[in-house]
């Protein structure tokens, strides 16, 4: 996971470089909480361009950053997924509250 | 003896979350064979790891079991069985329902078996408390390459 703030705009860009399973969402989960937590940023944008793979365990890992994110007074969007991590996360509604969108950077 | 099958496998291993990347690599490697679409693999990598994770976090609970998974192909047919000797399910129907988790303290999405549903063709699931559970999953690989020949074939013909 790489993380990038950007300070003029209050945005926090993560771009995750593993794939997303039970076994590695423990250790994604406490890299983000940490970022989080530091910036309190406006927008948080999950970059997806460097996963090639994705089960559930993916969308509690963003319902749960996207709780926080949100009482933190923030907001999340994900970005650059691929057609596969597309069909997981809109099975499962969670781009209702955390949509997709272009890649801006 | 001569197996029933074109082909079979199989594969047991300790309920470590590290085998979880294991098992669909494996899975998928197998299944290659029968020259699948990166989205059917994708598909069938995504329900064999909702199954092993399944068998880590509810049927072993995070202790130390075996898991064995055995795959077969059939023509152009699938069929993925995952089973454990773990703790059980006791409501199945309960189970299958879409955000259902007895674990959402840790964030579990409740979506396993509504992803192996949607993305398999078939799934079967038996379930004993205090024996264990199997999960049985079917997909049909199709053969798009042949059907793209038959359209060529086709349109040669009606030309």
């Amino acid at each position: 996971m790489i993380s990038e703030f950007d300070e003029k705009n209050n945005c926090l860009y993560i771009q995750i470089t593993e794939e997303i399973d039970h076994h590695t969402t423990e250790k994604i989960r406490r890299k983000m909480d940490n970022e989080i937590t530091r910036f309190m940023p406006r927008k948080v944008v999950f970059d997806f361009s460097k996963v090639s793979f994705m089960d559930s365990a993916g969308i509690g890992l963003l319902i749960g950053r996207y709780k926080l994110v949100k009482m933190l007074g923030g907001i999340a969007e994900i970005t650059n997924t691929s057609k596969n991590i597309e069909k997981v996360l809109e099975m499962s509604g969670i781009v209702k509250i955390i949509p997709i969108k272009e890649l801006i950077k | 003896m001569k197996s029933k099958y074109d082909n079979e496998m199989e594969l047991k291993f300790i309920s470590k979350s590290n085998n979880e990347a294991f098992a669909r690599v494996t899975v998928a490697a197998f299944v290659a064979q029968l020259d699948p679409t990166i989205e059917e693999l994708s598909d069938i990598k995504t329900a064999v790891s909702e199954a092993v994770t399944n068998c880590i976090v509810h049927a072993y609970e995070n202790t130390e079991g075996s898991i064995k998974i055995k795959a077969t192909l059939l023509k152009n047919v699938v069929e993925i069985e995952i089973s454990d000797n773990g703790r059980g399910i006791e409501d199945i129907e309960l189970a299958r329902k879409p955000l259902y988790t007895t674990k959402g303290n840790l964030e579990r999405s409740g979506m396993g078996f509504t992803i192996m549903e949607s993305f398999m063709d078939k799934v079967e699931i038996h379930s004993v408390v205090g024996i264990g559970t199997k999960i049985v999953m079917k997909k049909e690989i199709k053969k798009e390459e042949n059907n793209e020949i038959i359209e060529e074939e086709k349109n040669a013909l009606l030309n």
